[in-house]
């Protein structure tokens, strides 16, 4: 009886010893290129923007059935814990909506190159039942309303943006994004550009101090409010709106013309920065210019170090990124993300070029 | 009586020989010293990394950070009040409402209930506590808010609207929303004890309340004050998991960072905040608030737990001292 007990307990401990040993092989930081990088059997880690997440599933289940030699694990933890996982090298690439700032650039031990992949866009959302058409709004109305200075739907000002609309008397109901986003900062990086009071009152970033209005978790908390609540506004992902048939507003561009959010309306505004596009391609595209540019969309990014430590795993990544770029792109257009227009996806290709180890470009 | 005479069993001996005559106590008494010490150190250890990844703010903001009441993040303005008022306030809402209902059903089951509808009626409570908290926040958004803005605030808003409690417009999510989804969260854990701990009254004392000719009600009640430590204990568990829930609350409190008396204004909580922020979270200074949010939660969580074990302490002090004299 005492021996079954000692052998239990010590059985017990035994385990836990096991437990605690293998919890710190599996678990212990993963550094990239202190990993086997050879034979069969290579595993890429990455992590970051959720956005692009479902997408980046497919491409890298897509591209493992087509190299089975390479495994690529997508983990969609958000833009911040993308930047800080590949500023700490605790995976092989990092992804993020909005570019890294300066300030985090220089936290990271080496030189961090930015590679865009494809265009989110985000819509303004709305409960109106009375209303057959597509709400027409520009940039100003749409900062009013958020700051909560436009109250009713038969403003004056959204009457005269909306001449055949019946709109009702009714309160509006704002609403936002209350977890922090991509998609809320290019929704207000598009309102401070056109609303001089907003980039003094509210500012910019994934999260911010809104004037007015309850928030909601999530993409699906949005939709929901927006759906049970008459008279609500918000702003939600272009995909999340086509999936669900939300209603979405028209959005007066930065050549005067209201554009529906479409795919190709999104790579057009992409399209409007190709010449001004600075090196780095770290780039907003809110208000882009261009007659077709949809203005609250942008970029989302995949990030790299440009000196590999690994020649195998390095090229591995390039040669993955490379085929995303090209063959990704009838995916993209599947789940609904806007691809990259060919002058800029020429310019993401250069930057893989440039991505090397001791001095010697991976790309082929 | 039995020709097989064991021998002398050779492993004992050798066990025996190896060990000292109390080595099982031994063994057990370190193990269970280890394992129960080990809590006391990963709790410290907790503390410890916490204050430190908060260092930022801490040093930055003082005491600032606790009274502040603007949280804006792009600007680096961080003040935790909102989040602390939207805890303890969500939270007592919940407790407000889950309480004597859970008292009521356990006290239901124990002594009023025929036989026959006491497991069903338990199965029932108990079921709530298998359902996850993310399917509660659902019915919340697709249910329960528009049931609150349409049905249950606008009637108390246009009677009641000059009480600050109830003023401003119906959004449906908001305070008493929280509080309600909160209050169904802990129904079943608080219910689920205080019914053991009824279980647990000796039968002498309800009997003899009977014998001495009180009615039910009567008998009841010394029950209860018998009960009363361990009903408090069972509030404290519900009280705690009310505190901690992140993501039903996140799903309807409105996630606005405001202290308004206001049943109906949309709030934040602690847990909420860092839920929703963390992951975004892009600056140094801004992870650190966080952090220190999450101290100030690990704080109130001790503290009310502290005054709740305080409160007991007196309650049955009292009473022993009472039935002494």
């Amino acid at each position: 009886m005492r021996l079954d007990t000692r052998a239990a307990l010590a059985g017990f401990v035994a385990l836990v010893l096991l437990g605690t040993a293998c919890g710190q092989t599996s678990d212990g930081p993963v550094t990239p290129g202190a990993m086997s990088s050879t034979g069969a059997g290579l595993t890429l880690q990455g992590a970051g923007a959720s956005f692009p997440g479902p997408l980046y599933s497919k491409w890298t289940s897509e591209y493992n059935r087509a190299n089975p030699g390479v495994r690529i694990d997508y983990q969609s933890i958000g833009s911040g814990g993308g930047i800080k996982q590949i500023s700490e090298r605790t995976v092989d690439f990092g992804a993020t909506d909005a570019p890294m700032t300066d300030e985090q650039l220089e936290t990271a031990s080496k030189e961090i190159l930015h590679i865009p992949t494809v265009l989110g866009a985000v819509v303004v959302t709305y409960n109106l039942a009375g209303l057959e058409e597509p709400l027409n709004l520009d940039g100003e109305t749409t900062a009013e309303i958020f700051l909560g200075k436009i109250t009713k739907w038969n403003d004056p000002k959204l009457a005269a943006l909306n001449p055949g609309g019946a709109l009702p008397s009714s309160d509006i109901a704002v609403t936002n994004r209350a977890d922090g986003s991509g998609t809320t900062a290019i929704f207000v990086d598009f309102l401070s550009k056109v609303s001089p009071e907003w980039k003094e009152k509210v500012g910019t970033g994934t999260t911010v101090k809104w004037p007015v209005g309850p928030g909601n978790k999530g993409n699906d908390g949005v939709a929901g409010y927006v759906k049970n609540t008459p008279g609500a506004v918000s702003y939600v992902e272009l995909i999340y709106a086509k999936n669900n048939g939300l209603a979405t507003a028209k959005m007066k561009n930065s050549a005067g013309k209201f554009v529906e959010p479409t795919l190709d309306s999104v790579t057009a505004a992409a399209d409007g920065v190709a010449t001004s596009i600075p090196d780095d391609l770290r780039v907003s595209i809110t208000n882009a210019a261009g007659e077709a540019s949809y203005p609250i969309s942008g970029f989302t990014y995949l990030l790299v170090y440009k000196d590999q430590d690994d020649a195998v795993k390095g090229k591995a990544l390039v040669d993955f990124i490379a085929w995303a770029l090209k063959d990704g792109e009838a995916m993209a257009r599947e789940l609904v993300f806007a691809p990259l227009p060919a002058a800029i996806r020429a310019k993401a290709e250069a930057k893989l070029k440039l991505v090397n180890h001791a001095g010697k470009a991976l790309l082929a | 009586m039995d020709t097989t005479v064991p021998s002398p069993q050779p492993s004992a001996s050798l066990i025996g020989r190896l060990r000292p005559a109390h080595a099982g106590d031994f063994v057990f008494h370190a193990v269970t010293f280890v394992f129960a010490f080990s809590v006391l150190v990963l709790i410290a250890l907790m503390l410890f990394e916490m204050l430190r990844g908060s260092w930022l703010t801490i040093s930055r903001y003082g005491l600032a950070f606790v009274y502040g009441t603007d949280w804006n993040p792009p600007v680096e303005r961080f003040g935790a009040l909102p989040f602390v008022y939207g805890t303890i306030v969500s939270s007592g809402v919940a407790l407000v409402v889950a309480v004597p209902i859970s008292i009521a059903v356990a006290l239901f089951v124990t002594y009023q209930a025929p036989m026959a509808l006491r497991r069903p009626v338990i199965s029932v409570v108990e079921l709530l506590a298998a359902i996850p908290s993310v399917a509660f926040g659902l019915w919340g958004i697709f249910v329960l808010v528009p049931f609150m803005r349409d049905t249950v605030a606008p009637p108390f808003i246009s009677a009641l609207g000059w009480m600050p409690l109830f003023e401003g417009p119906s959004y449906g999510v908001g305070m008493l929303t929280s509080g309600l989804i909160l209050a169904i969260m802990i129904t079943p854990i608080v219910t689920a004890v205080s019914r053991d701990v009824l279980a647990a009254v000796p039968q002498h004392q309800r009997d003899g309340a009977l014998a001495l000719g009180a009615t039910q009600w009567e008998a009841v009640r010394v029950v209860f004050q018998y009960a009363l430590p361990g009903i408090t204990g069972a509030i404290i568990l519900g009280l705690a998991r009310a505190v901690g829930e992140t993501m039903a609350v996140t799903m309807v409190i409105g996630n606005r960072a405001d202290i308004n008396a206001s049943l109906f204004a949309p709030g934040y909580s602690m847990a909420s905040v860092i839920a929703n922020e963390f992951p975004e979270a892009n600056s140094k200074l801004y992870m650190s608030a966080l952090i220190e949010v999450g101290v100030l939660l690990f704080l109130v969580s001790f503290g009310v737990r502290a005054l709740a074990q305080l409160l007991v302490w007196r309650a049955t002090r009292g009473r022993s001292i009472g039935r002494e004299g």
